[in-house]
This record gives structure tokens, sequence and C-alpha cells, in this order.
């Protein structure tokens, strides 16, 4: 077998990139259908997202048996650990988009359409906005009429709380590195355990804070620009969340289950490397989205 | 590294047969095949987009094409040539030249390369696949400006899904290349030993990390504008449509680097060779190449000079652009000294490069007069900016590797190819290209502006000539295809290891054609 080439590691020959690009194609297509409201949209996602699933099982199951049979040497650990960082900075010029998007958006053209009535007759401009008549802030309990109406989340509330609960949960998984390193199996479950839980928790704030959005302060997608940037950061970085508290309940298992040993563990720190970055992007939503 | 020793080696290949071997192969000489032929196929299919285009506008009037056919076509030419030609033939040259020429025995990371490859005839089929529906493909041109981009049907969000993946692609196929080099080179190769190809590829792939997440950030506010009621781009929900042009171009400027870069390395290793003495200036091509990647993320509103930026804001774009020219003319002077007073054969990979650095050179300066403020007031959206970007991706990026094709078939298949053939393909090549896009300089400058299908009278000679140069230059691509089939099936003579008399570099320490795996111990350099 090509199985081990010099002292590097090579993979024997796979179907799951494949798979994994089948997947993606009838994922993507689906959606293309979904949004041109096609009947069978749903069913053919559903297809793409269970191939992908499939695929993890299959790809994962490979590296983690690979990794359990000692195959990834110090050389092939060092891959790893460059292409997660890589990774990880894909993901922060990603964000780094939609922050740009807001920065301009606030700082720039809503001041230039409100001070020229060249481009819009009477735009007023400000910040939060939904368009060219600026916001109507309400109070939570009145009836809305008109888009332009809604109020904004505030910073001390839950969101406040949520900044707290993620810088703990970075916290804790550091101190569950650390008992991993110091091979103390139980400590290593539970503050992991304790991390996923904050990660759940967090989400689970979110989502309430978006019903309240949606259900009593008419802020939607919709609303404007305010709308628009407020969801899309933060529901970008909750979906990132999601993922991130999912790899970390996977590695929770591999650990209940055994795996990893002190000297040897890039999977659990790949996962609490994603999660520092998903934290790290918070703190710059809850100041730029919240606060200032 | 001897003949016998990797020859040992190959008993300990075990893989699938026929088409199971390239769907599932983790071998970087496999994958960078796959992305080579890939990109071959999706050059003509944006090719013959290209001919309907030059078909139409081969006299005044509408007779070829109707004109929602023809934006599909020009949007759908260019997405095909960049993401469909030009980025996967420079992967398919990084895969099989990178790990020989840092003496590896493969990508660091061979199952996420053959998933890097196979994500693209997925995208590709949904790209193309928008042509066929209810209200067409894309035809809001590649750079897909909202508001035009947000109308349109079903085709538009078939291309930005397609982008996506084209993305996901991208970015993971950069990450490889990084890990590869970073973490796979052979003791005694270091840095600034290695060819420049590598360093070249090394910096395109983290402008690839850094700019295509933005692209699909933008490409994702589209989405959501189109679909989700969002108003990024709208003024009558605070949003701007300028908002689009800045995010694409944050992404585009240094695409356009990603797309040039590494035919700069491809050129810096074929001048050399066939000049027979070593880079002028090894150090500074690297030192420039850095530069222009830094340069490439601050120079983007320069292609967006007429939309009514703060004067401050246009000054900045244009002295930065203009800065770019510096490390450009460090490594056009770094080849031409490199060929003073060497020992210079003509084959027809050095006839390409030769040609490269001329009409580079020659969109290089056209590329100058654009990033002049008032001027390009006159020539923004005209076909002197098509005329230029031709300069720089055909006689750049696609003349570059055509002469590494030459310049590393030999290697490849272990044949040599005709050189008479060859010979003739370059000239028909390079006469046809200038037939083609010289005259669209006059044209831009008189005022005929791009991305339509019909034209003013006074325009019809220079489009007469250009349409008979793109029709010319497309047939003389078939030779092409012939010539590469020809040294494939091995029915010329044989290639030594080390093929060039001047080729200096570890990959022409291997056999011709090189074993499955090239360096499974690694080689030492000195």
């Amino acid at each position: 077998m090509s199985a081990s080439n010099g002292d590097y590691f090579l993979p024997d020959p796979s179907p799951w990139p494949l798979v994994a690009s089948v997947g993606l194609f009838t994922l993507a297509g689906g959606f293309v259908m979904l949004v041109n409201e096609v009947n069978m949209a749903p069913w053919v996602m559903l297809a793409g997202g269970l191939i992908i699933a499939f695929m993890m099982f299959g790809w994962f199951g490979i590296v983690v048996l690979e990794s359990e049979a000692g195959k990834y040497n110090a050389h092939v650990d060092v891959s790893f650990r460059m292409g997660m960082l890589w990774f990880i900075f894909s993901e922060v010029m990603f964000f780094g988009g939609f922050f740009g998007a807001l920065f301009y958006l606030r700082n720039l053209s809503i001041p230039w359409l409100a001070e020229t009535d060249i481009l819009w007759m009477g735009y007023e401009g400000g910040w939060p906005t939904a368009g060219p008549m600026g916001a109507e802030l309400i109070a939570a309990d009145t009836p809305i009429s008109s888009p332009s109406q809604f109020s904004t989340i505030g910073a001390w509330g839950i969101p406040v709380w949520n900044t707290l609960i993620l810088l703990s949960s970075s916290v804790t998984v550091t101190i569950a590195h650390w008992e991993l390193k110091k091979n103390n199996r139980l400590g290593l479950i539970v503050w992991l355990a304790i991390t996923v839980l904050l990660g759940f928790l967090f989400l689970y704030l979110q989502g309430f804070e978006y019903a309240h959005a949606y259900a009593d302060l008419g802020l939607t997608l919709g609303t404007g620009v305010y709308g628009a940037t407020f969801f899309m950061l933060t529901g970008f970085h909750g979906f990132h969340v999601t993922i991130g508290a999912i790899i970390l309940l996977v590695i929770l298992i591999r650990c209940i289950r055994g795996h990893f040993k002190p000297d040897h563990h890039f999977g659990f720190e790949a996962a609490a490397w994603y999660w520092h970055f998903v934290d790290t992007v918070w703190v710059g939503l809850f100041i730029f989205v919240y606060v200032v | 590294m001897s003949a016998a020793h990797t020859e040992a080696h190959d008993h300990h290949d075990h893989r699938p047969s026929g088409i199971m071997r390239w769907l599932t192969t983790t071998n970087h000489k496999d994958i960078g095949t796959m992305y080579l032929i890939f990109s071959l196929t999706m050059f003509f299919v944006g090719g013959i987009m290209a001919l309907a285009i030059r078909a139409e506008l081969f006299q005044p009037g509408l007779q070829v094409v109707n004109p929602e056919l023809f934006n599909s076509l020009t949007t759908l030419h260019a997405l095909i040539m960049i993401f469909g030609a030009i980025m996967p033939g420079f992967v398919g040259f990084a895969n099989w030249l990178i790990p020989m020429m840092i003496g590896a025995p493969d990508m660091a990371l061979p199952r996420m390369n053959n998933w890097s490859f196979w994500i693209l005839p997925f995208a590709f089929a949904l790209l193309l696949g928008s042509l066929f529906t209810v209200g067409g493909g894309p035809a809001s041109g590649w750079t897909l400006y909202a508001p035009l981009s947000v109308q349109g049907g079903a085709g538009v969000d078939m291309t930005i899904l397609s982008i996506h993946m084209m993305g996901i692609s991208s970015v993971l196929g950069a990450i490889n290349i990084i890990v590869t080099i970073m973490n796979m080179r052979a003791p005694g190769m270091n840095l600034m030993k290695m060819p420049l190809f590598v360093w070249t590829w090394l910096i395109t792939a983290f402008l690839l990390i850094a700019a295509m997440p933005v692209l699909a950030g933008a490409v994702t506010m589209l989405l959501t504008d189109r679909h989700f009621g969002t108003a990024f781009f709208d003024p009558a929900g605070g949003g701007d449509p300028v908002l689009f042009q800045h995010i694409f171009w944050f992404f585009g400027h240094p695409e356009v680097y990603i797309l040039i870069l590494p035919a700069f390395g491809i050129i810096s290793q074929i001048v050399p060779t066939f000049s027979r003495k070593p880079l002028f200036g090894y150090d500074s091509m690297v030192f420039a190449t850095a530069g222009i990647a830094f340069l490439s993320f601050i120079v983007w509103a320069h292609h967006m000079f007429t939309v009514g930026m703060p004067l401050a804001g246009e000054l900045f774009f244009m002295y930065a652009t203009m800065l770019i020219a510096v490390p450009t003319g460090v490594k056009v002077f770094n080849w031409v000294a490199t060929m003073w007073r060497g020992s210079i054969t003509l084959e027809t990979p050095m006839l390409f490069a030769l040609a490269v650095v001329f009409l580079f050179t020659i969109g290089g300066l056209s590329g100058l007069m654009l990033a002049i403020v008032p001027a390009d007031f006159q020539y923004h959206d005209t076909y002197f900016v098509v005329a230029h970007f031709h300069y720089v991706l055909f006689s750049g990026s696609i003349m570059a590797m055509m002469g590494a094709t030459y310049y590393w078939l030999p290697k490849w298949t272990g044949r040599m190819y005709s050189e008479g053939l060859g010979k003739t393909h370059f000239w028909l090549t390079t006469i046809f290209f200038n037939v083609t896009f010289f005259p669209q300089h006059f044209l831009g400058l008189a005022g005929m502006p791009r991305r339509i299908p019909d034209y003013s009278v006074q325009f019809t000679e220079f489009n007469i000539i250009s349409s008979i140069g793109a029709f010319g230059l497309g047939l003389a691509q078939l030779l092409f295809v012939y010539i590469i089939i020809q040294a494939v099936r091995g029915k010329n003579e044989k290639a030594t290891a080390q093929v060039w008399e001047g080729a200096d570099g570890l990959e022409w320490t291997v056999d011709s054609p090189p074993p499955y795996h090239t360096f499974e111990t690694p080689p030492t350099v000195k």
C-alpha cells in the first residue's frame, strides 16, 4: 500500500471528495430551486444535505481511524495545523466583507446621500435607518404600521450576556485543553462539556433575541440596511457558532471514547481554534453592531 | 535521484484502473492532468462564446445573436475564461510542478486536492446550465453589478451558487499549495532557493485565500437582495449599488494578480533556461512579487473612477495604481537583463516567453493610461479597456501557459512535441492575437462602448479586422490540441530527463515521464 511513503502519510485513492462534490452540487441546485419557488426544492436540498452528511461520516471517519492508528506523524500534523489556520483566515476575510459593507454604508454612503439633494431629494440618513426617511424608533410594544418603524436591540440586555457566555466558553475550552495535556480525562470531558453547553446556550439566547426582534421590535431582514447588516452579520456568526458547537460536540464524544493523547490531539486543537475565532468575531460584532 | 531507485517504488502503487482512477485519485500528477484538461476544455467553451460575440460584431446591426444572448455571452465568456480556463490552468501547473520543484512526495493534503478539482466540473455545469433556464444566463457582465444582477431569473441564482462553489474550490486549492510549499520542502530547499514559479504561486495562493471569501460575501449579499428582502444595494432601504462595486473590486483587483503572478513565475523559469544564464535579480523578483501582491489590496477603486468618488479617493487610487508599475517594471527589467549576453536559442517555449514579455508590457502600459483619472473618464467602459485586459490576460496569462505547456510537456509525457508545429502555432497565435486586439485600442479611443451588440458605422473596418483575427486565433488553437495529443500518444522522439540543455531545477533530475510518486525519499538540496 502507499499508506506511508517515506515519513509523510499519503492517503490511498478516496471516493469521498467526489461524494462531497455531488452533495454540494445537489444542495446548491436545490437552493436555486427553493428561491425560484420550484415545488420539489426542499426534497432536493434534503437529498444534498443527506449526501453531505453521509460524506462527513465517511471522510471524517477515515481521518479519525487513521489518526488513532498513529499514521499522522509530526510532519503531517504541521500540514493540518497550517491548513486550519489558513482556513480560519479565509473565514476572517468572509466576515471582513460584511463588516466592510457595514462601515461603508454607515459612515460613507448614507451620509453622502443625506448631504446632497442631487441623488435623492429629502434623504434623511442617520443610523439606524431603513430608508430615505430614516428610522422611526418605537417602543417595544407599539403596533408597527410602516417598514421604517422599528426598534433596535440594546447592547446591555441579552447581547452582553451572550458576550460573557462566549468569552467564558473560550476560557473553559482552554482549561479543557490544559486538562488534556495533563492527561486528566475527567477534567477534559467536564470542561469540554461545559463549553458545548455554553455554545448551545448562546445559540438559544440568540434565537430568542431573533424571535423578539421579528415579533415585537419590527426588526427583520427587510428593515433596510440596518436590518440587512444586523441579521447577516449576526446570522452568519450564529451559523458559525452552530458549526463550532457541533464540532466541539463531536470532539467531546471522541474524548469520551478515549481519543486524543496529551501530545497528539490536533483535532481537539483545531476545534478550539475555530471556537476562539467565532468568539473573536462576536467581540467585533458586539462592539460595532450593538454598542457603537 | 537514480532511475532504478524510483522504479523500485513504483511497485507500491495501488490505484484503481479506468475512470475510477481519475474520480478517486489522490496523486498530484493525476489531479494536475485533470486540471489542465479541464482548463483546455473551458478555454474552448469560452472561446466559442468569444467567436459568437465577434461574429455578431463583424458588422453593424443585429444579425447573429439577440441582445439578451449577447449579454449572456459576454458575461459567461469572462466567467469561464477567468474561473474555468486561467485559474484551473495555473492550479494544474502548480499541482504537477510544485511537489517536483521542491522535492516533495506529493501535495500536503492529497484528498482535499482531489476535492478542489472535482468541485469544478459541477460548478461549471451549474453555471452553463443557466443558459437553459427561463430568462437565460446571467447578463450583467462578469462583474455582476447591482442593480443589473438583482434583476434576471434563475440563471443569475445559478451563477451566484456556482461562484460559491468555485470559491470553495479555489480556497481549498490555495490552502493546499501554501501548506505544501511551507511544510513539504526537501532538506536544504530554503525559501530563497525555491524556483520563482513556486514563489509566485505561494503569493498567489495567499491572494486567493484573502480575496475569494470577499467575493463570496458580495454574491451572498446579491442573493439576499434578490430573494430575502435585504437592501444592501438598494437606496430605497438605505443601501448603495456602488457598495457592490467596492466589495467586488476589493476581490477583483487581487484576482487579476491571481491571474498573472503564476505567469510571471513561468516566464522566470523559461527565460533563464533558453538564455543559459541564471535568472537576473532573483531576490528582487521575489520582493517585486510580494510588492505587487501588497499593492493589489489598495488599488481596487481604479475600476470605478466614474462612479462619483471624492477627489481624495480618486487621487489616492490613481497614485497607488501607478506605483504598481515599479515592481512590474523590476520584473520586466530582470527578464531582459537575464537575456542580456545570454546564449539564446528560440525554441517554442522561449518564443512564447518573449512574446509575453513584449505583449504583456503593452498591456501594462495601457493599464498605466487607464490609471490616470481624467483619461479614464474617457476610456471607461470602451473597447480600450477590452484591448488592455486581453493584452494582459491573453498575451500574459494564456500565452504564458502555452509556453509552459511546451516547456514541461516533454517532462510530463516523456516525448518531445513537434518543434515545427509548435513554432507554427506560436506565430499563428501571436499574429492573430494582435490582429484581433490591437485594433480594439483604436475603437476604444474613438469611443466604441464595450458589451453592446451593435455599433455606429464608423467603427466597421476595425471591427471586421478584429473579427477576422478572432476566428484565426480560434482555429490556430486546434493545432495546439493536435500537438499535445501527438506528444501524449508517444509518436515523437523520446525526451531525456534533462530535456532542455539550460534547464535547472529538481524536476529535471527525474525521468521523463517522472515516476507516479516522485520524491518518496526527499533529495538534498545544496
